[in-house]
Formats: structure tokens, C-alpha cells, sequence
């Protein structure tokens, strides 16, 4: 299992390393809608600094959209999906390959956006450890959901109208509890929230649909 | 052209005409209970509504529950059977209305009460998102696939949902609670008397009479459609075979 899960993670990030999808489009995209929250909002009046955190995570679960997306379109088109089914590959394996490909571009744009929101926004940062712990557990839990929607909507000729719908009511979870985790943390304002309690959910949110992923990727698969 | 004649076949049997008698019964007996409930101090006429709010609340748990309890009786290979997946959608779409007349009763309740149509409160952003959630299932439900294709698909889709809302509760839960204390109540439960009580407990079993009636009725009405399917398809190769032999 994780000998393909390494296999199938290497083959999308070679892709994406050839293509530049993620990189020329996708990034560009996230930074975009920072600088449309600033459009939106009045920048000089401190809401961009208090809304921060919470203005910072929408981009993520816009860009994750996308990037779940891409990671889809890989396997749907040239018979991928049906030469993956013929292959000896274990779905478990293919489900955490794909999970790790999408949640690796994502703590990259995660990077670039953190950088965005300091350079446009002017916060200050404090406590980078509570941010890189709440990154990767929101990363992981959004990487694995988004995996699974992706196949479940691979086959569709509806799937870019259909995911946004079935994945963002899903993990709204995930952006209440990463924005209160990391409230404090990435808008350098002291604030009453204890980020324990929020870390510990999006932990759970994580191995729930990567249990669930082990466990039912394979029989996502099939229909597609 | 309908080999077994699906036109004259209804929904309605006697158990689902007593079924529905019972339903408006106890849905009119509701209403004037509900009515018949004296003003209070602090809620004037609206809390009147304690007698449809919660058990239509309850009635769209039930859905769910169902949809979700249902799907997992697809996904088990010893009681895999179409019924359920059909079962499945008949109660998301019923518990589509349940929850939207849940939000919408709430709204009006909560407009004299909290003075706002909506307020951020726990169990209100619950039912909403769980609003979103069935009706991302009805949409994946409603793409054109092959039954077993469809059933396997939704089934997936709605445990995956399912899996969610505990995750939900606690994050909506926290996100209310660790701000402002728990200030707002649904229920009033200090002042609660008697004939509330009644009054709540009898739109309970109303709600949930009417919500198993509705399901049954939508529930047949999917095998009607899947009956229809078939024949459309007996009808056709009937069709070609009748030219091969012309031919």
C-alpha cells in the first residue's frame, strides 16, 4: 500500500512538475482572491488584520477546490482510471498517493499564501508552531476529502458545478476550526482562544476520511 | 407498449391510506392544540409554535438518519438491495423539506424572540449545513447513471456526509459556545409546562407520521419509475426482435 501510494503521489507531482497547473494557475488564483478580500474589504481600517485568519483559510478552500479538481482530471482522461482499475495497484495506495500529491500543493500554496497575507494585510506573526500544526492537520483533513469528492465526481459531466457543492459543506468544519486555531497565531492580535480544542478536531476530521478513504476508494473507483 | 401495465398502478395501499388518515389526524389535532396554547409572557403567540418547531426538527433528524441507516444497508453485501438506495433518496428528499421548514419555522420563532430572522447559534448553523449537505446529495442523486452505479455512488456519498456532522457539531458547537457562552436556548425549558409539553410531544408524532407518509408515497413512486425504466427497455428489445424476424 504505501509502496503505491508512493508511486501514484510521485507520479501526480511529476505531472504537476512538468505542467505547472498548479503553479501558474492555481497559485496565481489563490493570491487573487487575497487581493480581492482587500477590494472587498477596507484595508486601512484593521478589518484585513482582524479577518486575517479567517480571509486566509477561504483561499485555501477555494484553491483546494481547484486543486482536487486537477488531481481528478489526471485520472479521467486517456483511460487513466480504467488502466489504474486493471493494474494491480492497491485502491488504498492510489487513495493516500493522491491525498499526499493534492496536500503537498497545497502546503505550498499554504507557504505562498501565509506570505501574501503578511506582505498584504500586515499582520505580524506569532507562533509559528500552533500555525504549522494547524497547516498540516487542515491540510491533511482537506487533502483527503477533497480526494474522495474528487473520484466521486470524476465521471460526471456535471463534477465542476457538483464538487463545490458536495466538498464545501463538508469541510466547513475544517475552516471554523483552522481559523480559530490559527486566529491568534496569524493575526498577532492577543486573543481569547485556546487552540487545543480546534488542532484535536481537525485531527479527527483527518482520520476520519483517510480511514474512510482506505477503506471505500476502491469502491469509488468502480462507478466512474 | 407497457408490458405490465405500470399505468394504472398507484402508490396508495390501505396500510399508506390509514397511514395518511393518521397523519392529517394527529398534523390537525397539532393544529389546534398548538392554537389552543395560552400566550406566554415573554413570546406573546409565538410560542405557539413549540408545537410544530421541534417535532418538525425531529422529523428531519429522522430523514437523515433514515438516508444514512438505509445507505449502509445498500453498501452491506448481504442486504444489498435497490430498495434501500431508493428508500435512501425518497428520505433525503423529505428531509430537504423537513429541514427547510425547520430553518424557516426557527426564523419566524427567532425573529420576535432574538430579534434577528437568524442568528449564528449552534444548532441553527447545523441545520443549515446539513440543509447543503442532502441537497449535494439529492444533486449527485439526480446525475443520469445506471442504477447500481447511482446506488453505490450516493450510498458512498451519503456516509461520507453522515461522517461529517458529529465533526460539524462540535466545530459549530465550540465556535458558538467558546465565544458568548451559552446565551441562546432553543427550548424554554424553565417555563415549560403541561399542556407545552403536550403540545411538543403531539407535533412530534405528527411530524414523524407525516414524514413516514411522505416517504412511502416518494418511495414508491421511485420503484414505479425504476418498473418504467425496464419496460421502456423490454418494449424496445421487443421492437428489434419483432424487425429481425420481419426482416
Amino acid at each position: 500500500m504505501w509502496r503505491d501510494a508512493a508511486l501514484v503521489a510521485g507520479k501526480d507531482l511529476r505531472i504537476e512538475l512538468r505542467s505547472r497547473v498548479a503553479l501558474n494557475q492555481v497559485a496565481p488564483f489563490a493570491v487573487l482572491v487575497l487581493v480581492l478580500f482587500a477590494f472587498a474589504l477596507d484595508p486601512d481600517r484593521d478589518v484585513l488584520v482582524r479577518a486575517a485568519a479567517g480571509l486566509f483559510w477561504v483561499a485555501v478552500l477555494l484553491s483546494s477546490l481547484l486543486a482536487v479538481q486537477r488531481s481528478a482530471a489526471l485520472e479521467a482522461n486517456d483511460g487513466v482510471a480504467d488502466s489504474q482499475r486493471l493494474s494491480s495497484l492497491d485502491p488504498a495506495g492510489i487513495f493516500l498517493g493522491k491525498a499526499a500529491a493534492v496536500a503537498l500543493q497545497l502546503a505550498v500554496l499554504e507557504v505562498l499564501l501565509g506570505v501574501g497575507v503578511v506582505v498584504l494585510y500586515d499582520v505580524h506573526l506569532k507562533g509559528v508552531l500552533t500555525l504549522v500544526a494547524t497547516a498540516v492537520a487542515a491540510t491533511v483533513g482537506l487533502a483527503a476529502a477533497g480526494t474522495l469528492y474528487g473520484v466521486l465526481a470524476a465521471g460526471l459531466r456535471v463534477r465542476e458545478t457538483l464538487l463545490p457543492l458536495l466538498l464545501l459543506p463538508v469541510v466547513a468544519p475544517v475552516l471554523i476550526a483552522a481559523t480559530r486555531a490559527s486566529e491568534a497565531a496569524l493575526t498577532g492580535l492577543s486573543l481569547d482562544v485556546t487552540p487545543g480544542d480546534w488542532l484535536r478536531l481537525l485531527a479527527v476530521f483527518a482520520v476520519i476520511y483517510l480511514a474512510f478513504g482506505v477503506v471505500a476508494y476502491g469502491a469509488l473507483m468502480e462507478d466512474s | 407498449m407497457n408490458t405490465r401495465n405500470t399505468g394504472r398502478r398507484g402508490t396508495g395501499t390501505a396500510v399508506t391510506m390509514t397511514l395518511g388518515i393518521a397523519a392529517l389526524a394527529s398534523l390537525a389535532a397539532t393544529y389546534a392544540v398548538g392554537l389552543s396554547l395560552p400566550r406566554t409572557y415573554e413570546q406573546g403567540d409565538y410560542s405557539k409554535l413549540i408545537a410544530i418547531h421541534p417535532g418538525i426538527a425531529w422529523a428531519s433528524y429522522v430523514a437523515f438518519g433514515v438516508t444514512a441507516l438505509a445507505s449502509a444497508l445498500w453498501l452491506w453485501p448481504r442486504t444489498r438491495s435497490l430498495a434501500w438506495d431508493l428508500l435512501a433518496g425518497a428520505s433525503a428528499e423529505v428531509g430537504v423539506l423537513f429541514t427547510a421548514l425547520t430553518l424557516i419555522t426557527g426564523s419566524i420563532w427567532g425573529r420576535p424572540t432574538w430579534g434577528a430572522w437568524w442568528v449564528w447559534d449552534a444548532r441553527l448553523t447545523l441545520s443549515a449545513l446539513e440543509l447543503m449537505l442532502l441537497l449535494g446529495y439529492l444533486a449527485l442523486r439526480r446525475v443520469p447513471a445506471d442504477s447500481e452505479v447511482r446506488a453505490r455512488r450516493s450510498a458512498l456519498a451519503a456516509l461520507l456526509a453522515v461522517l461529517v456532522v458529529p465533526v460539524n457539531h462540535y466545530a459549530v458547537q465550540w465556535w458558538r459556545t467558546l465565544h458568548q457562552g451559552g446565551s441562546l436556548s432553543l427550548t424554554p425549558k424553565d417555563a415549560l409546562d403541561g399542556k407545552f409539553i403536550f403540545a411538543m410531544v403531539l407535533g412530534f408524532l405528527a411530524m414523524t407520521l407525516v414524514y413516514a407518509w411522505l416517504t412511502v408515497h416518494r418511495f414508491r413512486v421511485a420503484q414505479l419509475e425504476e418498473d418504467l425504466v425496464d419496460d421502456d427497455l423490454d418494449a424496445a428489445l421487443e421492437a428489434r426482435r419483432r424487425e429481425a424476424v420481419t426482416a
